[in-house]
């Protein structure tokens, strides 16, 4: 139980502080929520934290699409040319350090630039570059999850005269949907956190929240860094929370359909 | 999948496939040529390994480099500082993680559940969030210290922070749940009467666990310990942020040398022997990782 502690600790901390009166994280000055006014009326951190959503929900989309057309290749073809390449191409990211990755995407964005033109580094650069690494992490989740799938569920359905595409989209990805849901939340949250990748892909047009919490608490602990940090682990408790609760009530109605 | 033609096939798997050989594949092959280049002030600032000349192509290739790179001992001293500082935290994440998924894979129903969830929660918060948390609790006037004045245990604040103590810490404490997950899915599966069997037949507690779980559990030890391993082998904030002007790591001179100094093929030389030495452990842990999979 230590050990959950020490995995705790500092983030009970964090949030602990943000509602400190005192600029000094010395002093406790009594409750406070001035830092979070003093958040609000800093834009920079307002736009930034737009960027990062829309790049995280359409980062998130593209992995979800790729992931699972790649978890579904990996988890049913036993073998097909260059099985072996993919299967590294899709876990080499998981661990591959984050500075490599963003220095191999960035020169490839820079050399495309300049024979084509284009892309023009910003959002859509980091866009891609999320969606190379979410879809990996996807496609992980959804060959665990089709590895547990009774296929007699899509025999049976084939048997009873379904067409391949209804089964796909009425039984199979149903079925799945578990490693759907939270494929796609891994993906958004992994986009929103990305700090190096970001840094590395992006041009002069687009900063993403984390860049300006980066520059900002390179300079040393903030009030208002300890805000947003607050208002972050919020959204992100709602939304695995939210997960959670999508699942188990998929799972209960699952169940009782069963007995019914 | 069943009654899926050919072509269906081809899409589901040429689609990402060809995604992955363009954005991360053929991105490795650039760092390579780049890391051939000569650095030059302009837009790209590397040299083209191509030149025209007299009707004709040359090759304008450099090892120049991996040169400075081997020459210069601030690069050698920075990738193994970062294999020392890596090892450690795999090694320390190892002590603390083991008998943290122990006691989860022992736990039963709800709690079991909940432990896991906990474990995994930190996956879900943000990363530069929970290195930062730490500034606050190490600095000369942090958390820890004042709890170390007021508890008469040192007079003057002790130097916590922006040194090798914080990296490794930060190192631990960022990549225990990478460990603890794949220790928690060997040791989950374990047949607890194989232990009990041993015990029967008189082994200690100690012989037991030496004989029987420990090597059981290997293959979650090498998954975890890779995961841990190679992803902090390249760590870029917690030495910027955690480290201190003496804490060397590869990750932050790949940075450096990329934002800072600008020196592109530099950079790319600098990645090109990190990927060249993470070679083994990465086919290693796709090993691992596969095998996972079949279970």
């Amino acid at each position: 139980m230590l050990g959950f502690g020490f995995l705790y600790a500092p983030i009970v901390l964090l949030v602990f502080y943000s509602f400190n009166a005192s600029r000094l994280v010395t002093v406790w000055a009594g409750f406070s929520t001035r830092w979070y006014g003093a958040l609000l009326h800093d834009g920079a951190f307002g736009t930034a934290a737009l960027t990062s959503l829309e790049v995280a929900a359409m980062a998130a989309a593209l992995s979800l699409v790729l992931g699972t057309c790649a978890g579904f290749g990996m988890a049913r073809f036993a073998r097909f040319p260059g099985r072996l390449v993919f299967g590294f191409a899709l876990l080499a990211p998981l661990v591959v350090p984050e500075v490599i990755l963003g220095l191999s995407l960035l020169l490839l964005f820079v050399a495309c630039q300049s024979w084509f033109g284009w892309p023009s580094r910003g959002m859509l650069t980091i866009t891609v570059a999320h969606a190379t690494f979410g879809a990996c992490f996807v496609s992980v989740l959804v060959r665990a999850q089709l590895a547990g799938f009774d296929r007699a569920l899509e025999e049976a359905a084939l048997d009873l005269g379904a067409r391949p595409w209804t089964v796909l989209t009425r039984i199979t990805l149903p079925g799945i949907s578990p490693a759907l849901v939270s494929g796609w939340l891994l993906a958004f949250t992994l986009s929103l956190d990305d700090l190096v990748i970001a840094s590395f892909v992006t041009g002069p047009s687009a900063t993403t929240l984390p860049m300006a919490v980066f520059s900002s608490v390179r300079l040393g602990v903030s009030p208002e860094i300890n805000a947003l940090a607050t208002l972050f682990l919020c959204v992100v408790f709602l939304l695995v929370a939210l997960a959670g609760w999508l699942m188990a009530r998929d799972e209960r109605r699952r169940l009782f359909g069963r007995q019914v | 999948m069943t009654g899926m033609g050919w072509t269906g096939r081809l899409l589901l798997i040429g689609v990402p496939f060809l995604w992955l050989a363009l954005f991360f594949l053929l991105p490795l092959l650039i760092v390579v040529k780049i890391s051939l280049a000569q650095s030059t002030i302009g837009i790209p600032p590397y040299t083209p390994l191509l030149v025209d000349h007299d009707g004709g192509r040359e090759l304008h290739a450099t090892l120049a480099n991996f040169a400075l790179i081997t020459n210069d001992d601030l690069y050698l001293r920075a990738y193994l500082g970062s294999l020392g500082n890596a090892a450690m935290a795999t090694a320390l994440c190892l002590l603390i993680g083991y008998p943290v998924a122990y006691a989860i894979a022992r736990s039963q129903g709800v709690r079991r559940h909940l432990l896991l969830f906990l474990v995994m929660l930190p996956f879900w918060t943000s990363f530069l969030i929970r290195v930062y948390a730490w500034i606050a609790i190490l600095e000369p006037n942090g958390l820890l210290n004042q709890c170390l004045i007021a508890l008469g245990l040192t007079a003057a604040p002790l130097p916590l922070l922006n040194n090798e103590f914080s990296v490794e810490l930060g190192l631990v404490y960022s990549y225990l749940p990478f460990m603890i997950l794949p220790l928690y899915g060997s040791l989950s599966v374990l047949d607890p009467s194989l232990i009990e069997a041993a015990a029967d037949l008189g082994a200690r507690p100690l012989q037991g666990f030496l004989g029987v779980t420990l090597p059981l559990t290997l293959p979650g030890i090498a998954a975890g310990s890779l995961l841990v391993l190679i992803p902090a082998l390249g760590e870029f904030v917690i030495p910027d942020l955690l480290g201190g002007p003496d804490t060397l790591m590869i990750g932050k001179v790949l940075w450096d040398e990329f934002f800072n100094n600008r020196d592109w093929p530099v950079a790319a030389a600098v990645a090109v022997v990190l990927v060249a030495a993470l070679a083994v452990p990465l086919l290693a842990a796709q090993r691992f990782l596969e095998r996972g999979h079949a279970a």
